[in-house]
This record gives structure tokens, sequence and C-alpha cells, in this order.
């Protein structure tokens, strides 16, 4: 799977929880969940579970505790899913 | 000082009717919520019919965001949070977004279970092993302060936020709560209502106590009897009813309508002695429940038109209208008018006492008093005692001045508030006028 297929695929995942339109139209590996889309902290689980659902993957806690932008997110998707 | 405390808007999620005019057409034509229930059916309840609002998803993405109601499980928040913003909406309170939230504004919201099917679906993951999928808003759901936490975060309030439970007096305990509140000049505005979750997981013990009626399932419509010879137990019900409660005064003010006036009240309970158990109610309390709110609402007994009954349609109607009577001292053709909203709509359990509320200002303010139905066969011990014509069966067209409204619940609890058609200029002996001075 290529990057950009997977920065696709999260911008589909995270839509339901922006706040920020114009960070998220223009989304790179650098936007932040929280700083920059202004997800709701509280939602960020739920982010992740969808990544799960998603790619079929299961992610653990302390690989969760990092995940707080796209480039971790894409890093994490990537090892887990090579673990496969 | 204390404030005079009017009721300025209402909202209505019930069996028989969503949105205020809905259900002022279906309570004045006696229309019933009450339906055939297929799952109860399927998990072979004794009870197969029930009153449940019908509320659609595109009804509740006026509510609600996409976000909000991505894995939302819970219909006693659901029909919480719609009773109460459409109050707020009737009362022609602002829905706009501030940053300061309106510290003069609280709600007080009762329940006696949050998304009990959410509940459900959490603890089969819990044991699945599967606690980490339970997602972001388990426990927004399923606390029991969902509902007020819910319709605070819509409207911004700032005042106190809280969820009440008293069992089947939830509702009318928020109102009496509400009322003191502003009363004392705590706050200026309360959104006082209450609401009940759906469903089996709900309803399944009260069917196991054989408290619902199991007589009935084949006529879904005539199935709940309140004062009836052959009542046969309760139809099981949910839905929520929500009032904006605020100080006269604040309400004079911005224009607002005003719906009635709550005069007061009172809360007590039997303490399960005497006559009184965790499911049974002590008379003895019952009657000076009544007694006290009169007093406290600085009334006198004969200045009752019109009472809107707890009546279940259990074996305990005769008691209820016994203990009426007594507590005001009026009997057969001196008995006020008394109805039961439950004919219609089942016993809507925490939200029976804001749903019956609402149909009582209603009443009110229109200047009716809707039809009892189902009781064409009055049971003999409620004639005994006060006269076939207190208990209209056709829908009775007439200016009314004071309403009382009681509810009772498990634990022996008592609740009665009393309502009054706004009166802009009390003659000067108006007890809630000289408080004024």
């Amino acid at each position: 799977m290529d990057k950009k297929e997977t920065i696709e695929k999260l911008k589909n995942i995270v839509k339901p929880y922006i706040k920020n339109q114009e960070a998220f139209e223009n989304i790179t590996e650098k936007t932040d969940f929280i700083a920059d889309l202004q997800i709701n902290s509280a939602n960020l689980v739920d982010v992740i579970l969808d990544i799960e659902e998603e790619f079929d993957i299961i992610i653990d806690n302390q690989s969760m505790e990092r995940m707080l932008d796209i480039k971790s997110a894409m890093e994490i998707i990537e090892i887990k899913l090579s673990e496969k | 000082m204390n404030k005079r405390v009017v009721i300025t808007g209402l909202g209505i999620v019930a069996p028989n009717g969503v949105g205020l005019e809905t259900f002022t057409n279906a309570i004045k034509n006696g229309i019933s919520g009450i339906k055939h229930d297929p799952e109860l059916a399927r998990l072979q309840f004794s009870c197969h019919i029930a009153g449940k609002p019908e509320v659609s998803t595109e009804l509740s993405l006026n509510y609600f965001t996409e976000l909000e109601l991505r894995n939302f499980n819970s219909s006693g928040i659901l029909y919480g949070v719609i009773a109460g913003i459409d109050a707020w909406k009737d009362a022609d309170l602002s829905m706009e977004i501030n940053d300061e939230p309106d510290w003069e504004s609280g709600t007080i919201f009762g329940t006696g279970t949050s998304g009990i099917d959410k509940f459900r679906e959490s603890i089969y993951k819990i044991d699945d092993f599967q606690t980490r999928r339970l997602g972001s808003t388990a426990v927004a759901q399923t606390m029991n302060s969902g509902v007020s936490a819910y319709l605070g975060g819509k409207l911004g309030l700032g005042n106190q936020v809280t969820t009440n439970s008293s069992a089947c007096t939830t509702g009318t305990e928020s109102i009496l709560m509400a009322f003191e509140r502003i009363k004392s000049g705590q706050a200026k505005r309360i959104l006082a209502g209450s609401t009940s979750d759906s469903g089996p997981y709900i309803w399944g013990g009260f069917d196991a106590m054989k408290v619902c009626t199991f007589k009935n399932n084949e006529i879904p419509e005539q199935g709940s009897r309140p004062m009836s010879a052959t009542a046969s137990g309760f139809v099981p019900g949910s839905g929520a009813g929500a009032m904006v409660m605020e100080d006269l005064e604040t309400a004079l003010t911005r224009g607002a309508k005003i719906y009635a006036e709550v005069l007061g009240g009172n809360l007590n309970s039997g303490g399960q002695r005497g006559l009184g158990t965790m499911t049974a109610p002590n008379p003895v309390a019952v009657q000076k429940c009544i007694k006290d709110a009169l007093k406290n609402a600085g009334i006198h007994p004969k200045e009752i038109d019109a009472i809107n009954g707890h009546l279940t349609a259990t074996s305990k109607d005769s008691l209820e209208i016994q203990n009426w009577s007594e507590a005001l001292d009026r009997r057969g053709v001196n008995f006020p008018y008394i109805n039961s909203l439950k004919s219609m709509v089942g016993h809507c359990l925490t939200g029976a006492g804001s749903v019956e509320s609402v149909a009582s200002v209603l009443q009110l303010h229109h200047g009716f008093i809707f039809p009892n139905t189902n009781c064409e066969d009055l049971h003999p011990e409620i004639t005994a005692l006060i006269d076939v014509s207190r208990i209209p069966q056709k829908l009775i067209e007439k200016e009314l001045t004071i309403i009382a409204k009681a509810s009772f619940g498990f634990g022996d609890v008592n609740g009665c508030v009393i309502f009054k058609k706004y009166n802009p200029n009390p003659s000067p002996s108006h007890p809630s006028n000289s408080e004024l001075e």
C-alpha cells in the first residue's frame, strides 16, 4: 500500500471527527490530530478503533499513545501490517 | 424575597405524540400510543404491548450531529434531549453558541437508568475481552446524568446541571427541585424534565413482578385501563417531557409566553412503614404529601379544578382515589375532575411525571380536560367514592384555574405539584402575591 493511498484512507476515517475543515483539506504527514484537525481528545480512541477496522490490525496501548498525527499513524499502520 | 415561578416552554416525546402539536391533538382525542411490541413477544414476556415514542433518524439529526449518533444507543437520552431542546426553543430561548456559559440557566433532568441498551452492548463486549473497543461515549451514554450532561452541553448551561432519580416520582420531583432553586433566587431558569429508556431491558423486571398486564396482548389500544374494573396491571411505556421554568420577572422582562405558574408542591416518603413497602405506597404519606402540597402552594382544597393522577391501572387505583378524596375532603360530585394519561401512553416510568405534567399544563393553557379512555367499566370501589361525572370519558372544553398533579414511586416516595393558570393580576389576598411584598 503506498503512502498516498494510506493518507486517503486516513482522511476518510478522521472526516467525521474533525472540526477544522481547512486543515482537513490540506492534510499532510505533518498534520496533528488534535492541534490541527481539532479532533476532541476523547474521540481519538474512536479514530483508532476505526483505523483498526479499516486496516484489519490491532493497535496496542503503547502504539496508541504515540499515534497523535498522520505520520505516526502511517508508521504504526505499516508496522502492524507487516507483522500480520 | 421569594420569586414567583412560571412555565415558559414545553417539550414532549410521548408514545402518542412527539412534539407539542401532535401530542395536544392526541390527548384531546384520546389517541392511544400503545402498540403490539414484537420484541417483547419474541422474548417471551407476559406482556406483549408497550408505549414507545416514534423517533426517526431524520428527526434525531435535528438534535444530534451525525458523529454523536455514531454508536449511539440510548433511547432515554434521545427522548430527553429532543424534549429538552424543544422546550428551550418553545420558550423562545437562543440556541446560539457563545464562549461564556449561561450562568443563570441550568437543568434538572431526571431518569432511572441511562442507555440501558448501550450498557448491555458494553457488558457483552467486556465479557468478550473487548473492553478496549467500547468507544469514547460508553460512559456519557450510560451514566445516569447522561441526559442532563448532553443537554447542558447543547445549551451551554452554566447553572446547576444534574439528574434526579426517584422511580416513578422522578419527573414531578424535578419540577419541584427546579421550583425551589428558582424561588430562592439561585437560578433564573431551569430546564426541568425527565426521561425513560425504552425496551425489554428496562421493562423486564416489571414483567417478572407481574405488575404489567398480560391480559390485553390482543387489544393494545384498550390495554391500559386506569380506574377500570378490568384494570389488570400497567402497560410499560417510555418517553420524556420537559418544561422551561423561569422566575416571573425574567420571563416578563423578555416578553416570554407564560403557560402556567407553579404555585408549589411537596415531596415526601412513607418510609416503608405502616402499609408502605418498597412497592406499595403508605396512604398516610400520600395524603400528607397532597395536603402539604396545598399548604405550600397556599391554596384551599376546594380551589382544585382538576387532578392529573398517577393512576397506573393496577389494583392500587382505588386506593389512590381514596387518598385524594380523604386528603382534599371532597367526594361524590364535589370531587375535582380527574384523569390519567396512562390510558393513552402507558406508564412512562421515570418519564411519567414529566410527560403527564406537560399534559396537565397544556390543559390549563388551552382550557380543556383530556378524556380518560378504557374505563367505560369504572371500578365500583372508585364510583363508591366519587361521582362518574368527575371522571370524564369525553373531551371537556373548559377554563381551568388549578390542577394538582401527583406521582408515586417505588421506594414509597411521593410528589405532588400545583399548577395554576397564569394570572398577571392576582387578587391581593393570593399568598404567592403577598409573598412578593
